[in-house]
């Protein structure tokens, strides 16, 4: 089964404004992308589309934030974290607003749109704020999980979320903690640790892996911030290597979360695999993993390579 | 309050401002000395609030969008019995509560800011969320007038024009000084008025200083339907003080000893 992760935050967010008439949500005139059009069209009064003007729409969910509501504010990634980034640090972050930032489109599997629309540094811009929590589900079934959690959430939440389908390869069971990575495959060769789409991504070469011989652990770090430090430690001492992997720039995002908690706690090699200090540009979804070196057959080359090194 | 004690304690506040800048030895005279009348007649006279309960739910709102008028503003809300006056001598310094711009985390003050152009859109957001809560409080956020060049600004002022927001009153602080220089040579706002008007706003000029003219605004803005409210306040920076008035040295810079005590004796000679 495939599903957009925007898909089910739409969805999800429609069943939480039926729950709690304290949700209010907030669109920059894309909300027929980001899916919070379900929302808008059966709670209009609790929906705000306030045009093409990301930073009044951050600034308006702020002022939400501050009479008890709890604005979820989407829209693209690369216009809702550049654009407004200002409002993000001192409205959301500095006076530590209970705003949920949620933003779609991330990573080259945005496609056809090409490089303006592939948000790869939002990671890294979100993750240096204090007071934000950054997340990065690994697919519609723990998206649906996360929009309901940050609800309870008290405090500056920035949700990463896609436009294209990723296979679901999360239990509807098992329970989502801000904080918490899992371990989803077994292995004690490397771990390879993803976020977001990777993680369906290193599955798939973990499979490949184990027709070589090679034991794979996979974790999916869905909480970026604050990592899953435990974890991590965990895994440097029992596979050695670390592998991580990201629909982002390598620079500041998951794997320099990663490196920031081993290089202290527990110094293993870490390769980092994401996009190379390039942008992206127009193309398929596919050949655009392919072409960023971030399909699974990829991830089994460098793999390979890291743990013969 | 008359305006006979009105205008008194407007000295008092302006003394007040110098000696925690004086103190501090570092904050922002010129754009505090401009706004004193504005935020007395707000806080005197026209705004709900009880200092007890800083977050009573029936207050007014008010949003010191220019974040760094702190002096002018944390003199008037000690004033008005949410902290204790003895707060203002740990103005911009290590380990105190007053924070050298706009702190949330302080009684009274709604909104940290400190990056201008901020504060209209969250008064949007506040005034929409009142209507969703059928409250009855109004929102007032006073920006600076070089602030308004942010383009941020003119977002907030479509979207509360669009919304008609009539329980919206923004107050232009319009000292024409900015930090390097006149506003009308650096980035000219005129027409200002017509300006505001075009974004669906009721626009009202006043004199800054003048408390009946104020206090009419403010009369006018309550009873206005169907849209926001505009106060253009022309203002004088460093209001009081001859050698700070309409200097733009003086935006951000403290006195010093000398230049202190001669700022506090014009001060009370202008109560006779």
């Amino acid at each position: 089964m495939e599903k957009a992760t925007r898909d089910a935050f739409g969805e999800t967010l429609l069943e939480l404004g039926k729950k709690n008439n304290k949700i209010v949500a907030l669109s920059a005139d894309l909300q027929d992308s980001t899916k919070a059009i379900l929302f808008q069209k059966e709670f209009s009064d609790r929906f705000v589309n306030v045009g093409i003007a990301e930073q009044d729409l951050v600034g308006i969910g702020a002022g939400y934030a501050l009479e008890g509501f709890i604005p979820y504010v989407s829209s693209f990634a690369s216009f809702l974290t550049t654009r407004p980034f200002d409002m993000i640090r001192m409205l959301a972050c500095y006076n530590n607003l209970n705003i949920k930032i949620v933003a779609t489109h991330t990573g080259v599997t945005v496609g056809e749109d090409g490089g303006s629309a592939q948000m790869l540094e939002d990671i890294a811009i979100m993750r240096a704020l204090p007071n934000m929590v950054v997340l990065c589900p690994a697919d519609a079934v723990e998206t649906k999980k996360m929009v309901e959690k940050i609800a309870d959430y008290n405090g500056p939440v920035y949700l990463r979320l896609a436009r294209a389908k990723y296979p679901v390869i999360t239990d509807p069971e098992k329970t989502f903690e801000i904080g918490k990575g899992e371990i989803l495959r077994e292995g004690n060769d490397v771990t390879l640790v993803g976020t977001g789409l990777m993680v369906s991504k290193a599955l798939e070469a973990a499979e490949v892996l184990a027709s070589d011989g090679i034991e794979a652990r996979v974790v999916n770090m869905s909480s970026i911030k604050p990592i899953d430090r435990d974890l991590l430690i965990k895994c440097a001492k029992e596979t050695g290597k670390i592998m991580t992997l990201e629909e982002h720039q390598v620079i500041g995002g998951l794997g320099g979360a990663v490196c920031e908690v081993l290089s202290a706690e527990y110094p293993v090699p870490v390769k980092i695999i994401g996009v190379e200090n390039r942008f992206g540009q127009s193309g398929k979804a596919d050949e655009l993993l392919e072409e960023y070196k971030l399909d699974s057959k990829s991830i089994v080359e460098k793999a390979k390579a890291f743990i013969r090194g | 309050m008359d305006i006979k004690e009105l205008q008194r304690k407007s000295v008092e506040i302006r003394k007040d401002i110098l000696k925690v800048i004086y103190e501090a030895q570092s904050g922002h005279p010129g754009g505090s000395l401009s706004a004193v009348e504005i935020l007395l007649a707000l806080y005197k006279e026209r705004m709900k609030y009880d200092p007890k309960n800083p977050k009573w739910e029936e207050r007014d709102r008010f949003i010191m969008s220019k974040g760094h008028a702190t002096p002018v503003l944390y003199t008037v809300l000690s004033d008005a019995g949410f902290f204790p006056k003895e707060e203002l001598s740990g103005f911009r310094k290590f380990g105190k509560m007053l924070q050298g711009h706009a702190y949330r985390n302080i009684p009274g003050v709604e909104l940290s800011t400190g990056s201008l152009g901020m504060g209209l859109s969250v008064g949007v957001g506040m005034a929409l969320a009142s209507n969703l809560k059928k409250s009855s409080y109004n929102v007032f956020v006073l920006m600076g007038d070089g602030e308004i060049q942010e383009g941020s600004v003119w977002e907030a002022a479509m979207s509360a024009g669009h919304h008609k927001l009539s329980n919206l009153c923004a107050i232009i602080d319009y000292n024409k000084v900015q930090e390097n220089g006149f506003v009308n040579e650096i980035k000219n706002l005129e027409p200002l008025g017509e300006r505001w008007k075009s974004f669906n706003w009721n626009v009202i000029e006043i004199d800054g200083h003048d408390f009946d003219d104020i206090f009419r605004a403010l009369d006018d803005f309550m009873v206005e339907k169907g849209r926001p409210t505009v106060i253009i306040a022309n203002t004088v920076k460093g209001k009081g003080i001859d050698f700070m008035e309409y200097d733009n040295n003086w935006h951000g810079k403290a006195p010093n000893t000398d230049q202190y005590l001669e700022a506090l004796l014009q001060l009370d000679n202008s109560k006779d």
